[in-house]
């Protein structure tokens, strides 16, 4: 989860997400090199005692600073098309869950074998334990095996939600009618957060999400449950 | 009707539905209605001719594991009732 006046992204528990997180500090740099360059020379024309009256010509810096920025896009584009691939790569996945947003829950399907369903619902402020996190933390979380490909189904049974979960750089659209596959793998067991990411009512900020992910042994030994 | 503990693989083999290049794009909706009407059909085709309906149980697998089961609750209410849209 996000920690308070956090900024920056979360880190990375995907591969893919490591891939986003390097890019994304790849193209801030080149902004904020171009941001530094356009307020110096606005410092510098600001502040300039000289005066000049009779440039009508300047074909060389033109010719410059046309090329040189397409050369920057074309170093911002060749990384993202890269990442944009390789998260639709074919991968086979070891596990397919469902995810089926309502007003304002979630309902988790795991049917691969037999029928587990639950819904997952936030945690009211009065039935928080000491420790809990307010507005994130759920009744029953999903719990998932660490580093195996896991297909997630993303779907609504009303209005549009949106799946999201920031530390695995993953968010889905939950559109009724429509069956929205994503995949992902992760490389860290722990306890990771998401909101729902699309406007769907009253509630919309409070039906978060909660990945539980355990090491493949413990997951193999089926559902524990405890009171 | 599908015994679920026969289907169950031995600890550590984990299987699902695999890639199917047939539905290769994010929205799998095609593919969950596919293998439903498929399982249908391959039911009723092999029980007309008197023959086991073992090889069914694939498509039962893809879509159960694919669909979500209010959906396939609501088809199957459809088919019981006679009002299925789909071709069986």
């Amino acid at each position: 989860m996000a920690h308070a006046t956090q900024v920056g992204l979360q880190d990375a528990t995907s591969p893919i997400m490591e891939e986003l997180i390097i890019f994304h500090d790849h193209a801030l740099m080149i902004i904020f090199l171009i941001c530094f360059l356009v307020l110096y020379a606005l410092f510098l024309t600001l502040t300039t005692k000289l005066t000049n009256t009779s440039i009508s010509d300047a074909q060389e810096m033109e010719t410059v600073w046309t090329i040189l920025p397409a050369i920057i896009l074309v170093l911002i584009a060749l990384p993202s098309l890269r990442i944009l691939y390789m998260t639709d790569e074919v991968n086979d996945p070891s596990f397919t869950i469902k995810s089926i947003g309502h007003q304002w829950y979630w309902t988790y399907e795991y049917t691969d074998y037999g029928g587990l369903i639950f819904n997952s619902y936030m945690l009211p402020p009065l039935f928080l334990e000491p420790g809990d996190l307010r507005l994130l933390d759920v009744d029953n979380r999903v719990v998932l095996p660490v580093e195996a490909p896991v297909r997630m189904m993303i779907t609504s049974q009303d209005v549009l939600h949106s799946w999201a979960v920031p530390t695995l750089g993953l968010k889905t659209d939950a559109i009724p009618g429509r069956l929205n596959q994503t995949t992902f793998t992760a490389t860290r067991p722990g306890v990771y957060y998401g909101q729902c990411s699309e406007i769907c009512g009253a509630n919309h900020s409070f039906m978060p999400i909660v990945l539980e992910l355990i090491p493949l042994k413990i997951f193999e030994m089926g559902p524990v449950f405890t009171l | 009707m599908l015994d679920v503990e026969a289907q169950e693989p031995p600890k550590g083999k984990w299987s699902t539905p695999p890639f199917d290049p047939r539905f290769p794009s994010q929205n799998q909706i095609r593919n969950c209605y596919q293998n439903f009407l498929n399982y249908h059909r391959c039911l009723k085709t092999r029980t007309r001719r008197g023959k086991s309906t073992q090889p069914c149980e694939y498509y039962f697998r893809v879509y159960h594991s694919l669909c979500p089961i209010s959906w396939v609750e609501s088809w199957n209410e459809q088919i019981k009732n006679g009002i299925f849209a789909g071709k069986i």
